[in-house]
């Protein structure tokens, strides 16, 4: 039994939890709803987001309730809310289990953050391949709805707030906030180029926010016990709250633990996910999802919250740690995450589009034992060439594995080239299934 | 209440003003997106080429399989956006899921119902990777192959699928029944290697477990083995996670 208090994932975890809205009724589900809609203004209401400290789950970590300032205070016309449940983003799966076993906790969260922006609309973005999720949503929007807590006239309160799942078809890109707009908007998934943002020009040209599925689980309960008691948890003033992290890769036990921010990786992976699966010792881990840079056993100690795990060098986005044992090769290990860019790359940008297909081909050189010295020197100008010159942060995301790892395992690609060695580093793919 | 949308569906309906409304509604877009600098030739070659389109749509409109089948399920989806090209992807699920691809005509009919030219619907369908443009075995098997996977042996999971039913990802077996590919991420990363096979995912995977799914699906058309709503670890300590 973990030691601190659990937040989001506290309901589920008892036994016999369904989910349904009986259930989430009988944990105190709705009260939060009950206690803002027509009692508190919404302008408090983010007011008292910002002051529980709360930032985005999806990636950015952006403050929630500053986000919503950002909307027009004047705008007559309507505003839309759209609930990120893309969650492609390797390494990720707290979303999924956010949905599927407690839909309501989720939609309630919807339900408030509408009302404080005074969107009447809400759109749950859900990645395509999530068809139980989505079923799931559904069902409990349709229990909402009949009980009054989603619709015309919530509660008697004059308040409307209808919400809508619409699934996603298999693009990455589409978790990218203007690229989810787009796709809602029933086209490709390209980024838009931002200024403007969408909190004046988001979904159909209308003030929008775009907030992960995580981020609105944790507005009831700031809601219910105050934002002095949120910003109370993990390690304020900057990082408050829980977060969701997702364990992968060579552990015991891999699954989703929802820690206080600020716990360090050490006991995230030795105490609740049980370690190393073998007795081999770790050498890499991604503290935050495909997208951020690899790190190694010597970051062990960093604490898991927005600032220290940027000072490490890598950031904590969407809170997937993936672990890796010692043997992994970190090569191939790049190359993975490379070919998934290197499929997921939307295309609008060159840099992106096309120096993700020449890092794929030339890591692949070098791991078929083809390689030569100058691919060292090509790999990182290509990197330096597409970080920070496209039109969204994926470019920054593509380059993350191969830079961090020519920095802390350069001598794995020196090895390689050299044809050394490299015939001993197993390739976890070669040598059964299991753990 | 005015709108581009109602401009274009009423000059859509006449023909003749297409040209204007679309060339309009172009200028407008770009203007929303804040694309003052935008190159204006492209503009308005892009307007001209819509116009085309829609001409060419108004003589091959594909009739009304799916309006005719489903037109109640339509009306409700129009009926959750203000604009109605938004309905684009859930009707491409709605097409896809009566013939177990998207067709030609299908495509043809959405774009003259959601009043979008052939061409808009294509370059949108093709973006995403979840819509099959031909026929696909009654059992589409998806590995995901990324790294967390990879970490625990997805590689395996595909060799011993290639071995089992002797297609190469992106084929189909001769008897139709089963379709293979390998995919990205599928949000399952702690509980790998997995697969999607049609709805639904199948996760922990071994080689053991792999045939009795692969025999559950052929006998029954369906498995005990497929993933319920997820939690990982499960709360009571059994399995794995005790
Ligand atoms: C390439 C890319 C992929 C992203 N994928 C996701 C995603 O799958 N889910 C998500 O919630 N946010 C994702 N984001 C972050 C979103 O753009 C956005 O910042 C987030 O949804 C905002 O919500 P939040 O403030 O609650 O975190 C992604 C960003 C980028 C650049
Ligand atoms: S950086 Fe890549 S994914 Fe982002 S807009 Fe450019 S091409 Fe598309
Ligand atoms: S890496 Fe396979 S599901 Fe995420």
């Amino acid at each position: 039994m973990p030691k601190h208090e659990l937040i989001l994932l506290k309901n589920m975890m008892q036994p016999g939890y369904t989910g349904s809205l009986t259930d989430y009724e009988k944990t105190g589900g709705y009260q939060a709803l009950r206690n803002t809609l027509g009692k508190i203004a919404p302008p408090d209401v983010t007011a008292m987001v910002r002051k529980s400290g709360l930032r985005g789950r999806g990636g950015a970590g952006f403050p929630t309730g500053v986000k919503w300032g950002f909307l027009p205070k004047d705008y007559q016309g309507p505003r839309y809310l759209c609930c990120n449940a893309d969650e492609s983003e390797p390494g990720t799966f707290k979303d999924r289990q956010l949905m599927e076993r407690d839909p309501h906790q989720v939609l309630e969260g919807i339900v408030l953050a509408c009302y404080a922006i005074g969107a009447e609309t809400a759109y749950i973005y859900i990645r395509g391949e999530m068809v139980l999720g989505s079923k799931i949503l559904e069902h409990a929007i349709d229990e909402a709805r009949v009980a009054g807590y989603i619709g015309k006239n919530i509660l008697g309160t004059g308040v409307n707030a209808d919400v809508w799942v619409h699934r996603g078809a298999g693009a990455y890109i589409c978790g990218e906030e203007t690229a989810l707009l787009e796709s809602l908007e029933g086209k490709r998934g390209l980024p838009r180029v931002k200024p403007p943002f969408p909190a004046t020009h988001g979904l159909y040209n209308k003030p929008t926010v775009v907030n992960n599925v995580e981020t609105l689980a944790n507005l009831p309960h700031i809601i219910n016990r105050g934002p002095e008691w949120f910003a109370g948890i993990g390690s304020p003033p900057k990082s408050t709250g829980t977060r969701v992290f997702c364990v992968s890769g060579h552990v015991k036990r891999p699954g989703n633990y929802e820690v206080p921010m600020g716990m360090t990786v050490r006991e995230l992976v030795y105490e609740h996910a049980g370690g190393m699966r073998s007795d081999k010792p770790m050498k890499a881990f991604i503290p935050g999802g495909a997208s951020a840079p690899f790190l190694t056993p010597a970051h062990l100690d960093v604490k898991l919250d927005f600032e220290h795990v940027a000072a490490a060098g890598s950031m904590l986005g969407s809170g997937g740690v993936t672990v890796m044992e010692e043997g992994t090769s970190m090569v191939w290990a790049a190359l993975r995450l490379m070919e998934f860019f290197y499929h997921e790359s939307c295309g609008k940008c060159s840099p992106c589009r096309e120096g993700s297909s020449w890092l794929v081909q030339t890591l692949r050189r070098i791991l078929a034992k083809r390689g030569r010295m100058e691919d060292l020197e090509t790999l990182s100008d290509l990197c330096k060439n597409i970080a920070g010159r496209t039109v969204c942060a994926f470019g920054d995301a593509a380059v993350a594995p191969i830079q961090s790892t020519l920095k802390h395992w350069r001598q794995e690609y020196v090895d390689l080239i050299n044809e050394a060695e490299a015939a001993n580093l197993i390739m976890p793919g070669q040598v059964g299934i299991g753990r | 209440m005015w709108s581009w949308e109602s401009v274009i569906d009423e000059a859509y309906d006449q023909d003749i003003p297409v040209l204007a409304a679309r060339a309009r509604s172009d200028e407008a877009e770009s203007w929303r997106r804040g694309a003052g600098g935008c190159n204006r030739r492209a503009r308005s070659m892009r307007a001209v080429w819509n116009i085309l389109a829609i001409r060419l749509d108004k003589g091959m409109c594909g009739g009304t399989v799916l309006k005719d089948k489903y037109g109640k399920e339509i009306e409700e989806i129009l009926s959750r956006y203000p604009v109605k090209r938004s309905a684009l992807i859930p009707l491409l699920y709605l097409a896809q899921r009566d013939h177990g691809y998207v067709t030609e005509s299908a495509m043809q009919e959405i774009a003259h119902l959601l009043r979008l030219t052939p061409p808009q619907v294509y370059e949108t369908i093709t973006f995403y990777t979840m819509f099959n443009l031909k026929p696909m075995g009654k059992f589409h098997i998806q590995v995901c192959k990324s790294l967390m996977c990879a970490l625990v042996g997805s590689d395996t999971v595909i060799e011993w699928i290639k071995m089992k039913l002797g297609i190469a990802p992106g084929e189909s077996t001769a008897d139709g029944l089963f379709s293979l590919s390998v995919v990205e991420c599928l949000a399952a990363c702690g509980t790998g290697p997995m697969m999607q096979i049609n709805d639904d995912y199948y996760e922990q995977l071994t080689e053991d477990k792999l045939d009795r799914i692969l025999a559950d699906l052929r006998s029954t058309g369906t498995s005990p083995l497929k993933s319920g709503p997820f939690m990982w670890p499960e709360p009571v300590p059994s399995g794995r996670g005790a």
